[in-house]
């Protein structure tokens, strides 16, 4: 202890001690001028200020971004609505206020009176919704009436409009009032209770662009909560233009082509990826969910067998049936399996093991090459194919064809369809492979499982020469100055194995489905442009039990899906197409004449013919 | 058995203090959540009471070893608080988007509070040792430095930037009170600027600038920090010379004071007591802090001198930066109002300070 006395004696401590002491005098001084200040300096001020509690927040909401298709055609943009607000402390009696309103308005005033209910603590002291969209009519008369009812206010927000009612519904998607779940996410970290947010579609994956900056006035009202002075504001930053890339003419054609069918379709540009067109039937009127759904509509949608709520484009997963012998014969040449000339015999049937597997052709399509095999989709020949390579291999190239996973579009809920294994079906079954199975995946059957947006994505791929695109929606992003924020540049996701020779004599194979003599597809030639395909008929039951229900009225449940897979022109695609309409029974005479007149549409500007009833004569088989 | 003289020296005039100011605190508390508010919470003033009773304990027992023990097992102390800050790190209770709690069954507790101790402690030891009239140099003070950073960083990563900085300050105090050598602060001063200056203007992004120029300035954000402020200043302005009157408040409901329970409860005392109760409470703060500070200089031990000092830095600077920010001067920042805010974990420290204080000044005969 001595030996610190030393070097620091009591007198320096007390020096030390004496410079703290003025120190903290000073501060105290400082807060005590501060208190003059605000207390007695301004005291009168601030107490006139208190006596109402006049100092209110007022939001200014930020316009919701625009959306457009590749042409700068607009599809969704805000237009005005009239809400009405209450203050509930200006409002007492607000009972009373509340049942003049619903006179004056013609509202029903046992919803104004439910929407007030639960309030309480600091939301007593701020406007609270009282009903969105009441209209001009309303609007007049509340405006006219405003003395009368002390506490109610209106404020005029931007209400969502989908242009072409419907249109693209799926894909634009809709807003709505963010929920409890969403609030506790970091993306909508700066939304508050009874926001409008994304909630399905493009609406949703872009809601960050979409969304803008809420702004804010700091305001002084009088006695009645009406506005006398505005303190400071902050202005609202509206959101970001957004241009997507799909062509809305197509899409409205599209639309039309599914009308009242029960399928989807999808259009990309082979050579970017961007989607041209994607639809699925039925759909919806987003503008509904923006006005507010009635319990009858909602049940209705829902309800709805044909799931109207559902993309089919990106979360329907169907076998993909014959559109898959594409990737069954790029395996087969690839590995060297087959060649162009190898010949396989068709009787109609093929025999494996103990069980005979079917030709579509009852009555077999003889000697068949890989041409004739895809023109006219001859199913011995792939079951053979099938077989030599195996399950493993065939599994290998369908993946790297892109099914199997997701595509990465900007869209949630996107399906990712199956590519069955034998190590998939022990894990999952705990039962071994049979390998009666392959044949049955060979032709697209069996386990298969693909979205139409990776088929058509993976016809892309074969169109382009074997260059695999993420499929995207977004072109570019634009902020409300005119300043680009994004721009989307193609993504390559891979390559498909194969060589270009080899996938040449694919191509050639396909050509040949629509422009063959032959051919199963050739309902969907068009004049003055080559169109190359391939059709599918996924079956919905085995052929077993759908024979038993033809005895009486084919049940349309259990008939099979359609599918056609499409580029156009065959030289030079400019559009890869992927269709599948719901128990539409043939690829070639439901799902085919869709890809043709899109092709149509979109390579000669015009539209076209309403589609023909197929021709049952020139009727091809998947 | 306890030596009379204990009693002889028991220092009733700082415990008469805490008195008024624990009755100040709960009163004021007590107008806080009942008057004027939709749904009164009487929970709150009844949970603080026991805070007291169980921080009045707390006080007791700490006077029950000689402080001198406290410069024995610094380092225990001070590792135990580190290991408290840890496990808040990983198993803390996350609420408000920070993990500051650690929750055992009716009560949580905020380990960043006895950090604040832990750290007092620890540089009071070190500077006792190595204090001379000469002042400490930059490689002397490289040790307190890393002890002070330790527990800063593990609190700013909860994040909360209001008890990290509290540790700064008070270590910063404590340093500049048993003297850094001139050359040396002039280094460390020149230094510093040399480094913010080129941050500020090379290194933050735009936004990063607007959200620190915010921070002390919070009329730039009018919706937000801009809004508690200008109610909380319409608050102590209208409360007059004389004041509302007790529970008579108005600007004292919910939507208008923000946490007007913790954090702004100055607003409610100067709404309600005018410019003379808040005065009367600046005065009250201002002894308790002379009388702390008295207590330093009698202590003859270096030790107990500058833990003394520490501890008064403590109370001092939470007093100053609440009441500076509730009334505009300074920034909006988490620092509650020692005995007066409502919190179990502040309250406990500022008790546990208080014993601490009692029992260097009840010892100092040990040294004469």
């Amino acid at each position: 202890m001595s030996k610190y006395l030393k070097t620091v004696d009591s007198e320096w401590f007390r020096q030390r001690l004496t410079v703290v002491m003025l120190c903290v005098s000073m501060a105290a001084l400082v807060l005590v001028v501060r208190l003059i200040f605000l207390q007695i300096v301004k005291g009168q001020e601030y107490r006139r200020m208190s006596l109402n509690n006049s100092i209110r927040l007022q939001s200014i909401d930020a316009p919701r971004g625009l959306i457009y298709d590749r042409h700068g055609n607009l599809l969704v943009d805000n237009r005005p609505s009239f809400d009405l607000y209450i203050s509930l402390k200006d409002a007492r009696p607000v009972e009373e206020t509340l049942g003049r309103l619903a006179m004056h308005a013609s509202l029903p005033q046992d919803e104004l009176v439910e929407r007030v209910a639960g309030v309480r603590g600091a939301a007593y002291y701020r406007p609270q919704l009282l009903k969105r969209d009441i209209g001009r009519d309303a609007l007049a008369v509340v405006a006219s009436r405003r003395y009368d009812m002390p506490g109610i206010d209106f404020q005029i927000q931007q209400l969502r409009n989908y242009i072409n009612s419907g249109l693209a519904a799926h894909l634009l998607g809709y807003i709505g009032e963010i929920n409890t779940k969403e609030l506790q996410q970091d993306v909508y970290a700066d939304s508050r209770p009874g926001d409008l947010v994304g909630k399905f579609g493009i609406e949703k994956s872009l809601e960050s662009y979409l969304r803008g900056e809420r702004g804010g006035r700091q305001v002084e009202v009088n006695a009645n909560g009406q506005v006398v002075r505005v303190l400071q504001t902050v202005p609202a930053r509206s959101g970001q233009n957004v241009y997507l890339t799909i062509d809305r003419r197509l899409q409205q054609r599209a639309e039309a082509l599914l009308q009242d069918q029960a399928g989807a379709v999808v259009a990309l540009d082979p050579n970017s990826g961007e989607v041209l067109a994607l639809a699925s039937s039925p759909a919806f009127d987003q503008n509904d969910f923006i006005t507010g759904l009635s319990r009858d509509k909602w049940n209705a949608l829902i309800n709805n067998p044909l799931r109207p709520l559902n993309n089919k484009a990106i979360q329907g997963e169907y076998p993909p049936a014959s559109t898959y012998k594409i990737i069954n014969a790029m395996a087969g040449l690839q590995e060297g399996v087959i060649t162009e000339n190898d010949i396989i015999f068709c009787p109609g049937h093929y025999r494996f093991g103990n069980r005979s597997y079917r030709c579509w052709r009852r009555g077999g399509h003889g000697s068949v090459d890989l041409n004739k095999a895809l023109a006219e989709s001859c199913d011995v020949y792939f079951y053979q194919v099938g077989q030599r390579l195996g399950i493993d291999r065939l599994a290998w190239y369908a993946k790297a064809a892109g099914l199997g996973a997701k595509t990465g579009i900007e869209l949630d809920h996107e399906g990712r369809g199956l590519v069955p294994t034998a190590d998939w079906k022990q894990k999952r079954f705990g039962i071994a492979w049979q390998p009666g199975e392959t044949l049955s995946v060979a032709i697209g059957q069996g386990f298969n499982l693909a979205t139409p947006l990776q088929m058509a994505a993976f016809t892309a791929a074969v169109a382009n020469g074997g260059v695999r695109y993420r499929p995207t929606l977004v072109k570019r992003v634009v902020s409300g100055e005119g300043d680009e924020i994004l721009d989307n540049t193609p993504r390559v996701v891979g390559r498909l194995p194969v060589s270009a020779a080899n996938l040449a004599l694919v191509k050639k194979g396909l050509w040949e489905v629509v422009q063959g003599e032959r051919g199963t597809a050739r309902i969907a030639r068009l004049k003055g442009t080559d169109i190359s395909g391939k059709t599918g008929t996924a079956q919905v039951v085995g052929r077993e039990k759908l024979e038993e229900s033809e005895g009486g009225a084919t049940v349309r449940k259990y008939m099979d899906h359609a599918w056609f897979v499409a580029y156009a022109p065959s030289e030079a695609p400019l559009i890869a197409i992927a269709v599948i309409v719901e128990h539409g029974e043939h690829g070639s005479s439901a799902a085919a004449p869709v890809a043709r007149e899109l092709v149509k549409t979109y390579l000669e500007g015009a539209p076209s013919d309403p589609v023909v009833a197929a021709d049952a004569g020139d009727l091809g088989h998947g | 058995m306890v030596d009379r003289r204990y009693l002889t020296y028991f220092d009733w005039g700082l415990l008469a203090l805490t008195g008024m100011l624990a009755a100040i605190g709960l009163m004021t508390l007590y107008s806080a959540v009942m008057a004027g508010v939709p749904t009164p919470q009487e929970a709150l003033f009844t949970k603080q009471l026991v805070w007291y009773g169980i921080g009045l304990v707390a006080m007791l027992v700490c006077l029950l070893f000689s402080y001198k023990l406290m410069e024995r097992y610094a380092w225990l102390i001070y590792s135990g608080s580190i290991v408290l800050l840890l496990w808040v790190m990983f198993f803390g209770k996350y609420i408000g988007g920070s993990r500051r709690w650690i929750v055992l069954g009716p009560v949580s507790l905020q380990p960043s509070e006895l950090a604040k101790i832990a750290v007092i402690i620890v540089l009071a030891r070190y500077y006792a040792k190595y204090v001379s009239g000469r002042g400490f140099t930059f490689k002397s003070l490289q040790v307190p430095v890393i002890m002070t950073l330790v527990p800063f960083l593990l609190i700013v990563r909860q994040p909360d930037l209001g008890t990290a900085g509290l540790i700064g300050l008070i270590a910063a105090s404590m340093t500049l009170f048993v003297k850094i050598e001139k050359r040396t602060l002039w280094f460390i001063l020149g230094s510093g600027l040399a480094m913010a200056l080129p941050m500020w203007f090379f290194f933050l992004k735009e936004y990063q600038r607007q959200r620190i120029l915010t921070f002390i300035n919070p009329d730039r954000d009018p919706l937000g920090a801009g809004y508690h402020i200008i109610q909380s200043k319409i608050a102590i302005g209208s409360g007059f010379l004389t004041g509302k009157g007790f529970l008579e408040g108005t600007q004292n409901a919910l939507s208008f004071l923000p946490e007007q329970h913790t954090d702004f409860i100055f607003s409610v005392l100067a709404e309600e007591w005018g410019f003379m109760g808040a005065v009367i409470l600046i005065f009250i703060f201002l002894i308790f802090i002379f009388w702390a500070l008295n207590i330093a200089y009698s202590c003859r031990d270096p030790f107990g001198t500058i833990l003394a000092v520490g501890i008064t830095a403590m109370i001092a600077w939470q007093a100053v930066i609440n009441m500076g920010m509730v009334m505009g001067l300074m920034p909006v920042v988490g620092v509650p109002l020692p005995f007066i805010s409502y919190g179990g974990s502040s309250l406990l420290t500022t008790m546990i300070c208080v014993g601490i204080l009692l029992n260097i000044s009840m010892r100092r005969f040990m040294i004469e």
